[in-house]
Parts: structure tokens; sequence; C-alpha cells
């Protein structure tokens, strides 16, 4: 169930993250894109220069969720009762599929549907499908929603 | 260093944004992807609202001028279609995209954390697949949208 209060927090925090978004392309040029910037910061040798940003980028997503843990716990899911080897098959599959496709809900969702890029939408559209076959599968015809 | 210090804070709000939204609570981005049952439309509001924010702002960066990152351009291919739909599968399993779990990552919670695992080595082994085994006609120029 849902209710306004959760889509005026979305809306707020949908807010920030296109501002965030728009602030990055201001000051520094860039298109905030995770996957891109984590792969980018995965290859320190070939993109020297520009490792720096990317680390700090990294180190500025850790921090709100260092001080998250403090100040709002609720705000994230520090236990639950997924499968590890789930969770590690969903971020294997997560990781390779977007950085394949060039992007994942930040580069094609926000950045390149920002851009009006007819195949972000395509992407987007597709992996909203796909989780939402997934999500599917799981609820209601594997476990009968136990997930 | 200034430089740094920016980037650090544009993305301290990036992540505080994703926590207000809801985007790193797994089981709420799962009820809001289960569209054919118990469906929580709420976060499509962050798109939304981050869409809303976004695009006038790009365009008046944009007609500023200056040197600036732009989309990269390709084919309606595997790549990029086939790299969608299983990143979208993935996304539906943990409930966790790239950004979020490494949000999730620094507050310590271990599912984000074994899911960032996943994830890193993901991206590993997509950049391994690139130039060996192309499997797209598309020129490999730019492989990220958003970070080339």
């Amino acid at each position: 169930m849902f209710v306004a209060a959760d889509i005026a927090r979305a809306a707020v925090g949908g807010s920030l993250v296109g501002l965030s978004t728009a602030g990055m392309l201001y000051t520094h040029g860039r298109l905030s894109g995770i996957t891109g910037i984590v792969g980018g910061a995965m290859h320190p040798k070939a993109q020297s220069e520009s490792w720096s940003w990317r680390a700090a980028f990294i180190a500025g997503l850790l921090v709100s969720g260092l001080i998250a843990r403090v100040v709002r716990p609720d705000l994230v899911t520090l236990h639950n009762t997924t499968n590890v080897v789930v969770l590690a098959v969903a971020g294997l599959l997560a990781g390779f599929g977007a950085r394949i496709s060039g992007g994942c809900t930040s580069g094609h969702g926000i950045c390149g549907i920002g851009s009006f890029s007819l195949r972000s939408m395509a992407a987007t559209g597709t992996f909203m499908v796909l989780g939402a076959v997934v999500v599917y599968t799981m609820r209601h015809v594997l476990f009968g929603g136990g997930v | 260093m200034k430089r740094l210090l920016i980037s650090f804070g544009w993305d301290a709000l990036f992540g505080t944004g994703l926590l207000i939204s809801g985007m790193t609570l797994p089981a709420k981005v799962q009820g809001f992807l289960d569209v054919a049952g118990n469906w929580d439309p709420s976060l499509a509001f962050v798109m939304g609202a981050a869409l809303a924010v976004f695009i006038p702002l790009r365009i008046l960066i944009e007609r500023r001028g200056g040197v600036h990152e732009t989309l990269a351009r390709g084919h309606y291919d595997v790549r990029l279609l086939g790299g969608a739909a299983l990143f979208g599968a993935g996304w539906g399993l943990g409930g966790y995209c790239p950004g979020p779990s490494v949000v999730s990552a620094g507050a310590g919670a271990l599912p984000a954390i074994i899911v960032l695992a996943g994830t890193l080595a993901g991206i590993w082994l997509a950049d391994r697949t690139r130039g060996s085994a192309p499997l797209s006609i598309a020129p490999p120029a730019s492989p990220d949208a958003c970070a080339p």
C-alpha cells in the first residue's frame, strides 16, 4: 500500500536527484550515470585524469548512506530475508546489463530521457517491463506473495 | 580539490534524494514494479520529479554553451535492449539499481553490499565482453550513455 506522503517523499527526493544531476552537468560538464561512473572508476589507469571526480562522486553517495544510518536508519533496508545468492545474481544481472546497455536507472532514466534520447526511452521501457515481469513471476507465480 | 568537493557535495545530495524518495527500500521498489499485483506507483514520482527539475536546467546549461558530456550515439541493438532487459531482471530480482545499492552499502546494509558486489562483477564481466565478442553491428565508440 502507498499513501500520499509516499508520493510527496518520492517527489521531493526525485527533485533533489534532478538538481544534483543538473549540478554535475553545470559544474563538471558530466552526466550522472551511476553505472558509467562506477565502471569508469574501476579502470583507474585508463582514465587517470577523470578518476578522482568519479571517486568523489561515489564517496558522496556512500557518505549520504552513512549519515542516513545515523540519523534515519529507517530509510535503508539493513537486513532482509532475500537469499544471498539471489541478491548476488540480481546485482550481477543489473551491473552486466546496465553496462552493456550503456546506462541504468540514472543513466537512461534521468540523463538519457532528460536529454530526449529515444534510445534511452526504449531502454527505460525495456528495463521497466522486465523488472515488472520478474517481480510478477516471483510474487505471484513462484512464491505466491512471499518475496 | 575544490572540484572534488563540489562533486562530493552534488552526489551526497543525489544519495540523499534517493534515500528520501524510498529508492533505497528494495521491497518498495519491488512494489513499484509489481504492476500486475499490489502496485505501489509512488516511485514513479521519483523519475518524474527528477526529470521535471533536470530538463529545464539542462536546457539552460546547454544554452550557456561550454564543454559538457553528451549522450553516446548508437543503434537499437542487442546491447541496448538486451542489456536493458537483463538490467531490469536484476533490478526486479533484488530491488536495487546501482545508485541505491551504493548509497545503502554506505549505510552498511548487508543486502545492498552483496548486490553491489554482484554489480561490480557484472560491470567487470561486461567490460571483458567488449571488443572480444561484439554483440552488435554498432560501432564500439562510446559504450556508456552517461559516462564515456
